[in-house]
């Protein structure tokens, strides 16, 4: 029976670390005895970037993001990754301004595929209207791909994660189910339409629908990534808020939830299930659109809340972009926190 | 009617697809066995199994290895359970999986800690047959040790060329963890040689040493 077992011996096993591991040794860090007034975003959250005052209207955004490929496409891939990568500096309200590569890549593996991810990494960074100043690389037995990224942000408008309030609309602006597609591909059953679909939404930078909001009042914003919707929603919520989804106005990919029913389901939308438990109260929701709002996504939309006039005006404007997005809850406040989701 | 599928070392969704794809070209009431590696995979298949309305079991056979049941149709005169009654509920019942009832078992604490590839000291060839006898010997324990751990000299004892290999094999195969030191194989040059069990680091020796019920030192 060992023979089914991968045996690990290198040091890719025994890097790695579980999630409680990895938040022991964080506590054990020493915190800086000076706390520098100007870190504004970075001493107190997990999150993946920093926000940094250097003037009165000026904040520096920093970020990192890279993973290994999840489409067969290295070109494609290149422009997920650094998609992905950015809109870490879009979820804060900040403008992209450099990037760096980082690469992990095989010795004995063509180098014309490192060149493809490159260059579609590099023409993203372009769009987003940034400059690819470097990089570091190095050997590895897998690929990875990703950017660390520099932006900037007014210090006054700089979009908080969890600043809800009670009576804001939630407003998402990418559809949901590139887990499920990608997972539904990886076995070869999902449909051209379905992959190119998928593909053409995580390319697609979250920019524009950052640069439309912040015409208007945002109380709170996130990128939605690998915790899925309901994942992200809970942390915007904090310690107080509720929310009441409308599982109808969620925007979905074409055969999402066809595919959801043929279970091409991860592991890591269960994770997320088994993480939220009782925080997810579901009424007369189907199987598959459950599946859907726990479902990872790579280079997710935004996810933002604000007052429903200001959202409906902000639709409207990104619709008439092409952007496919829709108002897709409340938030609430009840005696326990909890999100509930409506057929 | 049964068919098994050995998921084990398959990455979701490939059970659950697997496991699918046996019901549907199988007869009604037939039951399809699934061996997977890891939890999240068994509630897979169960939320597969409730959806499709088939009654399914599972239990952990030992670590890393687990049995799902699912049989096509709900009348089986087999006792069933967990028929994935509520397919959210069913996540959060975390309740440990009962251990099968095999003759030995594994558990209650006990880690064995191999610092050598010698047992006691003076002639090295002695020490070393010892050693070799002692790991045997482990393996007629009718309480096996829950852990191994091996570092320093131990280190040795799991790589290929050393001649407690087949036991320590055994003992893995009856749900014995076996964890050997990365920075000792690093030093000893011997990384790509570990043969059983797989690779741990300081902090999982401190946490399973200072965890540990029992501390058994040849």
């Amino acid at each position: 029976m060992a023979e089914e077992i991968v045996f690990c011996t290198g040091g890719g096993c025994t890097a790695k670390l579980g999630p409680a591991a990895l938040a022991r040794m964080l506590e054990k860090l020493e915190k800086p005895k000076v706390r520098d007034e100007n870190l504004i975003i970075g001493y107190d959250s997990s999150d993946d970037a920093a926000v940094y005052r250097i003037s009165d209207d000026t904040a520096i955004v920093q970020t990192l993001d890279f993973f290994p490929p999840m489409v067969e496409d290295p070109y494609l891939f290149g422009q997920i990754a650094a998609a992905n990568a950015l809109s870490d500096v879009y979820a804060m309200g900040g403008d992209v301004k450099t990037a760096l590569n980082i690469v992990c890549f095989p010795e004995q593996m063509d180098l014309n595929i490192l060149g493809k991810i490159l260059q579609g990494g590099n023409e993203k960074v372009q769009e987003a209207g940034g400059t690819l100043a470097g990089g570091h690389s190095i050997q590895d037995t897998g690929v990875k791909y990703g950017l660390s990224v520099m932006g900037t942000v007014h210090p006054d408008r700089i979009f908080a994660n969890n600043g809800c309030q009670e009576g804001d609309v939630l407003l998402l602006t990418k559809p949901l189910g590139v887990g499920i597609i990608c997972t539904a591909g990886r076995i070869g059953e999902a449909s051209d339409e379905a992959m190119e679909g998928a593909v053409q939404s995580m390319i697609r930078l979250n920019r524009r629908a950052s640069e439309i909001v912040r015409e208007y009042r945002v109380h709170g914003c996130t990128d939605v990534t690998g915790f899925g919707f309901l994942g992200h929603l809970k942390e915007m919520l904090g310690d107080s808020f509720s929310a009441v989804i409308d599982s109808e106005k969620i925007p979905r990919l074409p055969m999402s939830l066809e595919y959801a029913g043929e279970f091409y389901l991860t592991a890591a939308a269960q994770r997320n299930r088994n993480h939220l438990g009782d925080f997810v109260e579901f009424q007369g929701v189907s199987f598959e659109m459950e599946e859907l709002l726990f479902d990872p996504q790579t280079s997710g939309g935004l996810l933002i809340s604000l007052p429903e006039e200001d959202a409906k005006a902000a639709a409207a404007k990104m619709e008439a972009e092409g952007i496919c997005c829709g108002i897709v809850g409340r938030i609430t406040r009840e005696e326990t926190q909890k999100i509930l989701v409506k057929a | 009617m049964i068919k098994q599928i050995d998921a084990r070392g398959k990455a979701c969704p490939l059970p659950v697809i697997e496991a699918k794809r046996a019901l549907e070209a199988s007869p009604e009431g037939a039951k399809v066995e699934v061996l997977v590696d890891n939890e999240i995979a068994v509630q897979n298949l169960c939320k597969m199994a409730a959806q499709k309305q088939y009654q399914a079991d599972s239990e952990k056979v030992q670590d890393g290895c687990y049995l799902v049941e699912i049989w096509k149709n709900g009348n089986n005169s087999e006792e069933t359970v967990e028929n994935g009654s509520g397919k959210d509920k069913e996540t959060e019942d975390q309740e440990p999986m009962p251990e099968q009832a095999a003759a030995p078992s594994t558990g209650h604490g006990l880690v064995v800690v191999l610092s050598s590839d010698e047992m006691g000291q003076k002639d090295p060839v002695l020490g070393k047959l010892l050693m070799k006898s002692f790991v045997y010997a482990l393996t007629e324990q009718r309480q096996l040790p829950e852990t191994i751990l091996l570092y320093n000299g131990g280190a040795l004892l799991s790589c290929e060329g050393s001649d407690c290999l087949e036991d320590l094999r055994r003992l893995e195969e009856q749900g014995v963890k076996i964890l050997t030191c990365g920075t000792c194989l690093n030093h000893y040059g011997k990384s790509e040689q570990l043969a059983v069990g797989s690779v741990t680091n300081m902090y999982e020796i401190v946490e399973v040493l200072t965890e540990a019920g029992r501390v058994v030192r040849p």
